[in-house]
């Protein structure tokens, strides 16, 4: 999506803005209508970020301090200071933030993070994870962050013609349940996406997967099903969540789901261990290998979402 | 109705009928008695703990008047709540903290962990004086 024009599928014409999404945070492009994400940084990203680019970083989990990783502050910042150095054509408009900001949703966690993630010097749109909504009125996540928002926290806002759409799956939790996002929100939803055409491209982020990873570790949403169902008349949609600590993708359709790095630490990939615990042992001098941001664009006519994550490491 | 009530209840009971002149054997019920009820007053301990996102043991049985304690073993916080509300929440345990409550109603309390719903346990309380 260079101004030359290329002949992969991104030539000028077909690009209607670019996302960058950065590592320790995935840089998404927005081409047409179909994120794809760029490589982190580099040519790739210089040559595609045109258009609307935006970061992403997810589970910086301040006040974490156990192995593998005593300073999740310290990888915080590694990560801000990764997104500072971005060589991109445009300044990228805006950063989300796909939750677990806090440990333990303690005022000063959020304090800490907002030091660091301020020096970004972007707009941050946050949506909360379990671990922000731990004090019992949830109210160091809602005060901080909710204004303007619905219900627990949700909200939607357009930019470049992209519609993103904040979504909380972490409130109201079940006994023997995933992630939920429950009936107000869903009927929130389905009016929210009313009326818009169908070309419009939605990027949907919340932070528990939306799709269903691995059930017995709780990594999916309840009633996601039925929040896709409404999302389904549209020619793009992607969908970016956190939760896991780690890569994974599915394309199903036009929905495009990606789940990004933490910032803090790695957890196991599905089943390969007793607990979604972190990975304690994980070597110290290579846990920047495992943390990072992505970047996603988006191009006409693509159902795919290519997306290229970039860890703070290697 | 609290253990310790319904104790003091049957306590009375047993002293009334051995007042009232009773065989022998009621006789040796109210000296029994005594010991009975004080193992049953001095709440017995239960303890569940919280490791790799599982509640060990994953059902609990104890008599009322037992006070559980959740320890959270795992590097990542966990939270008690009652499936139904029957009993008080916890507030977010980290690392190596614990709670406790005092079960003093017999019957079955289901419970998650309200970071991770997936992780779900019981607890079976019987009357202490069946």
């Amino acid at each position: 999506m260079s101004e030359s024009g290329r002949d992969d599928g991104v030539s000028r014409r077909k690009v209607l803005e670019c996302m960058t999404w950065v590592g320790t945070g995935v840089l998404w492009t927005v081409s047409g209508g179909v994120p794809h994400s760029l490589g982190i940084m580099g040519e790739a990203a210089a040559a595609e970020a045109r258009g609307l680019t935006f970061l992403q970083i997810s589970d910086s989990h301040i006040g974490f301090h156990l192995p593998p990783n005593p300073n999740a502050l310290g990888t915080l910042e590694e990560a801000i200071t990764k997104v500072n150095a971005l060589t991109l054509p445009q300044k990228p408009a805006f950063m989300i933030h796909t939750g677990d900001i806090s440990h333990l949703s303690l005022e000063a966690q959020f304090d800490d993070a907002d030091k660091v993630i301020s020096q970004a010097r972007l707009d941050v749109h946050y949506v909360p994870g379990e671990h922000d909504f731990l004090d019992p009125d949830r109210k160091f996540y809602l005060d901080r962050y909710g204004r303007g928002t619905k219900g627990a926290g949700w909200y939607s806002f357009d930019a470049n013609g992209v519609h993103f759409i904040g979504l909380v799956n972490v409130f109201n939790l079940k006994g023997g349940g995933m992630g939920d996002l429950g009936a107000e929100q869903l009927e929130w939803l389905e009016a929210d996406l009313k009326g818009r055409s169908a070309s419009t491209p939605i990027v949907v982020f919340a932070h528990i997967p939306l799709w269903t990873i691995y059930p017995e570790w709780g990594w999916g949403t309840d009633d996601s099903a039925q929040a896709l169902s409404y999302l389904k008349r549209f020619g793009s949609v992607t969908v970016l969540n956190g939760h896991i600590h780690q890569i994974m993708q599915k394309v199903e359709g036009n929905v495009t789901f990606h789940t990004a790095r933490s910032t803090a630490f790695p957890q196991p990939a599905p089943g390969t261990a007793p607990s979604p615990g972190p990975i304690k042992d994980f070597p110290a001098d290579k846990l920047g290998t495992v943390l990072g941001i992505a970047n996603v664009t988006f191009k006409q006519n693509e159902q795919r979402l290519a997306i290229v994550d970039s860890p703070l490491q290697g | 109705m609290s253990v310790s009530k319904s104790l003091s209840n049957t306590m009375r009971s047993a002293l009334v009928a051995a007042g009232l002149g009773a065989a022998t054997a009621t006789m040796l019920a109210a000296v029994v008695l005594p010991g009975w009820a004080q193992n049953a007053t001095q709440a017995s301990a239960g303890a569940i703990s919280i490791d790799n996102f599982t509640f060990t043991p994953q059902t609990l049985t104890v008599k009322a008047g037992t006070t559980v304690t959740w320890t959270n073993k795992d590097d990542i916080p966990h939270g008690i709540a009652s499936q139904n509300n029957a009993f008080a929440i916890s507030k977010a345990l980290d690392t190596d903290d614990n709670y406790s409550f005092t079960f003093t109603t017999p019957g079955a309390y289901q419970y998650f962990c309200y970071v991770h719903p997936h992780m779900t346990g019981t607890i079976v309380v019987e009357p202490n004086n069946g």
